[in-house]
């Protein structure tokens, strides 16, 4: 472990995204994850921090990777879980978000784990609930654990966040998980270089600090980290691009357009990918990718924030 | 029945009054203003100290919902909550169920205004039926049933040619077009203004271009036809600017600013409780440069009107996710305080200019009688007390509509008491006191 957490507690019971945290926030949960990736490598992949507590994956979206990877890391922490998976807003289901939640506040969950179409569907739920809340993606809006797995990727793997110079490259007006990244990173003291088409950028990033730009040999070069985000091929429809073909000829990743990045530069992708749009097979494949080591992670970040939130201790404690 | 309001200082910027005067009403209608009036058999009415006369107010951008969105609001409640802001008179716009495309819906609204007796009521009609866009509302039956205006507010009018023919055929009726600006395809289904803020809060952008395009478009038709268009609730600087040019050409547009558009900025959605409904409205809370230029287009002139784009919804619709609750906020019970606070008291414009804004400038643009205390006309009279204290309580509105974003702000300017038709159909008791104007 590279760095000292300065802190011992989250200051919320709830997280909605990265922009609430501060840097040593940060490194106190990336800290702890480093403890329950231990967990998973024992032949008994369970401890029984969370025995007792209830928590609720309430997901208003498709999702496997995150929905699993949370049931996962509730049951390693021995916590009782349910899930609720439900097509479509909570408006065309003909019950508003707000009865969903206060439905399931009747039953007394400590923990409720949303992912939700809408920005800012966590935030509403926060503030009517005593459960802790954990934003598991909200609209375009973020997707903290994300961040949270990849920068503890990032420093399994390069042992800093600071001083690193990460490429983000894809759809970064749709993205949460660009959100999320950049103000992680930039927390963190990392370089971000975001790059999308010009059609596919957000107004007003450059106040965040990120140096944007539509040059993909511009943003990999010297990189440290690609982290290439995932195309949904329905942007075709929005006039956003003219052909996956002219996408990929742009911005895909291949390992000729890694050469400019630095020598031991790791690939990243949230996931689900689309080979053959953002990234090459044989990126995705070869020695630079970190994919895998990503979704293992997130188990160990998940495991460590539901820990923090619940109070950072074992059995019985609480805030 | 005579009452003589003794020595009050009437602000009249249409008559050119700004001092004290004596102003007798007889029955329904004002009689005479002038000074040292013999009170003879009239009841003697002495107003406090630093209390202001005025015509009575008008608010030329209200929705009514009625008919078919009576949980919202309806014209009892809207009226009432009229008389309370300081309005005596509103037009109230057609996106009702069914919309106000035929002379019956007109004269149902006409005939609800009637029951309720509180503001008077100018119904406006749609442009084309339904509002879809497609055919032209039979306007001379509209006209004839009571329409002043007609717009498809809340959808804009997509095409130039159906912009260019309803301007065409409105000006035979003497009326304006009011003109939703927003291009469809721009805003999309942005629910914010596209900037930083709603890049970081992960909302769709609507940026200001959605409305300037189409305020530069209908001021170009409008040159084109001599028609007469009025640009409603607008919010983007590159939109004032047009209206600029396009006065200075000679074309006839006019244009109104709401007081959440010269007041707040998109970055309340950050600095108060994030994802707060009560701030979505559309044309979205715009960046401070715009928020700013709307100002200036106040002190400088260049703005003709203040309406509040009154927006009821119910509680249950706001509470919806960012994203699916309904754009809108109510307006009719703060916009005189916010006023009175925020640009009078705060030194951007003169009491007179204000009252300017909200009275004869409305009246003018809708072609409506009053705006100015007129003898011989009917007794329509707002009554400010502008150094009264109000703090704004949204579960005290009259109004159906909770939807503030006002809630909790303590202003310096508070209505005293309206008067429509010679009636006293709102007294602020904490502020004036019943008994003062009723025996």
């Amino acid at each position: 472990m590279s760095t000292v957490a300065s802190v011992t507690s989250l200051r919320s019971r709830h997280l909605l995204g990265i922009q609430d945290l501060s840097s040593p926030e940060i490194d106190l949960v990336l800290q702890t994850a480093f403890v329950m990736k231990e967990v998973g490598t024992r032949p008994i992949k369970k401890v029984p921090t969370l025995r007792g507590r209830t928590i609720i994956n309430l997901f208003f979206e498709p999702s496997t990777r995150t929905r699993m990877s949370f049931e996962l890391a509730e049951k390693r922490l021995s916590a009782d879980t349910l899930g609720m998976t439900t097509a479509g807003s909570s408006v065309s289901k003909g019950e508003t978000l707000l009865d969903t939640a206060r439905t399931l506040e009747a039953m007394s969950p400590d923990m409720i784990v949303i992912r939700h179409g809408s920005s800012g569907a966590p935030h509403q739920l926060a503030r009517i609930c005593r459960a802790s809340i954990v934003n598991a993606g909200d609209g375009l809006h973020e997707h903290p654990t994300q961040a949270l797995l990849d920068a503890f990727t990032m420093l399994e793997r390069k042992g800093r966040l600071a001083g690193l110079k990460v490429a983000i490259v894809g759809d970064l007006l749709h993205s949460r998980v660009f959100r999320s990244n950049a103000l992680l990173l930039t927390k963190m003291g990392a370089e971000v270089r975001a790059c999308a088409p010009a059609t596919l950028v957000p107004a007003g990033l450059a106040g965040l600090g990120i140096h944007v730009t539509s040059s993909l040999a511009e943003a990999v070069d010297g990189a440290d980290v690609v982290m290439m985000l995932r195309l949904q091929l329905e942007r075709m429809q929005g006039l956003y691009l003219p052909s996956m073909r002219e996408y990929f000829e742009l911005f895909g990743l291949t390992p000729r357009a890694l050469e400019r990045a630095a020598p031991d530069a790791i690939v990243m992708h949230p996931g689900p990918m689309n080979r053959g749009v953002e990234i090459d097979s044989e990126v995705a494949d070869g020695p630079w990718s970190v994919i895998l080591d990503q979704v293992a992670n997130g188990v160990a970040v998940r495991m460590a924030v539901l820990y923090l939130l619940a109070g950072g201790e074992g059995e019985g404690g609480d805030k | 029945m005579r009452v003589l309001l003794k020595s009050v200082h009437v602000v009249d910027p249409a008559a050119g009054r700004n001092g004290e005067f004596d102003v007798l009403i007889e029955g329904s209608r004002l009689v005479h203003i002038e000074k040292n009036l013999e009170a003879g058999d009239a009841r003697v009415v002495e107003l406090p100290r630093g209390f202001i006369v005025t015509p009575g107010l008008i608010d030329i951008h209200v929705h009514l919902r009625e008919p078919g969105q009576e949980h919202k609001e309806t014209v009892a409640s809207g009226t009432a909550a009229a008389v309370a802001g300081g309005f005596t008179a509103v037009a109230c716009m057609p996106n009702t169920t069914p919309v106000n495309d035929s002379a019956s819906v007109t004269q149902f609204i006409l005939k609800r205004a009637a029951e309720a007796e509180l503001a008077r009521v100018y119904p406006i009609g749609a442009v084309s039926m339904g509002s879809k866009g497609a055919q032209l509302t039979e306007i001379g039956d509209l006209v004839k049933a009571g329409c002043v205006a007609i717009t498809d507010d809340g959808r804009p009018v997509e095409t130039a040619l159906l912009m260019r023919r309803a301007l065409e055929y409105a000006s035979m009726f003497g009326i304006p077009v009011i003109d939703h600006c927003e291009d469809p395809s721009l805003k999309g289904d942005g629910v914010a203004h596209e900037g930083p803020t709603a890049a970081m809060l992960g909302l769709k952008g609507i940026p200001g271009a959605a409305e300037s395009i189409m305020v530069e478009r209908d001021i170009s038709v409008a040159e084109l036809t001599s028609g007469r268009v009025h640009i409603a609730h607008m919010s983007a600087r590159q939109s004032l600017r047009a209206v600029r040019e396009g006065k200075t050409r000679g074309v006839n547009v006019t244009a109104e600013v709401c007081p959440h558009h010269f007041l707040l900025t998109d970055e309340s959605l950050t600095t108060g409780q994030a994802y707060d409904t009560n701030f979505k409205m559309n044309p979205p809370l715009r960046e401070e440069a715009d928020r700013a230029a709307m100002m200036q287009g106040l002190v400088d002139g260049s703005i003709d009107v203040i309406s509040t784009d009154h927006a009821p919804h119910h509680a249950d619709e706001k509470a919806l996710e960012f994203d699916h609750a309904p754009f809108g906020i109510v307006g009719l019970e703060t916009a005189v305080s916010l006023c009175l606070d925020r640009l009078v008291h705060a030194g951007m414009i003169s009491l007179s200019r204000m009252i300017e804004l909200l009275a004869p400038n409305p009246a003018r643009v809708l072609g409506l009688p009053g705006g100015s205390l007129t003898e011989g006309a009917p007794a329509d009279i707002t009554i400010l007390a502008p150094d009264a204290s109000v703090t704004v309580r949204a579960s005290t509105f009259r109004s159906k509509g909770r939807n503030t974003p006002f809630d909790g702000w303590t202003l310096k300017g508070a209505v005293a008491a309206t008067i429509v038709n010679g009636r006293v159909v709102y007294v602020n008791a904490p502020v004036l006191g019943r008994a003062a104007l009723v025996p």
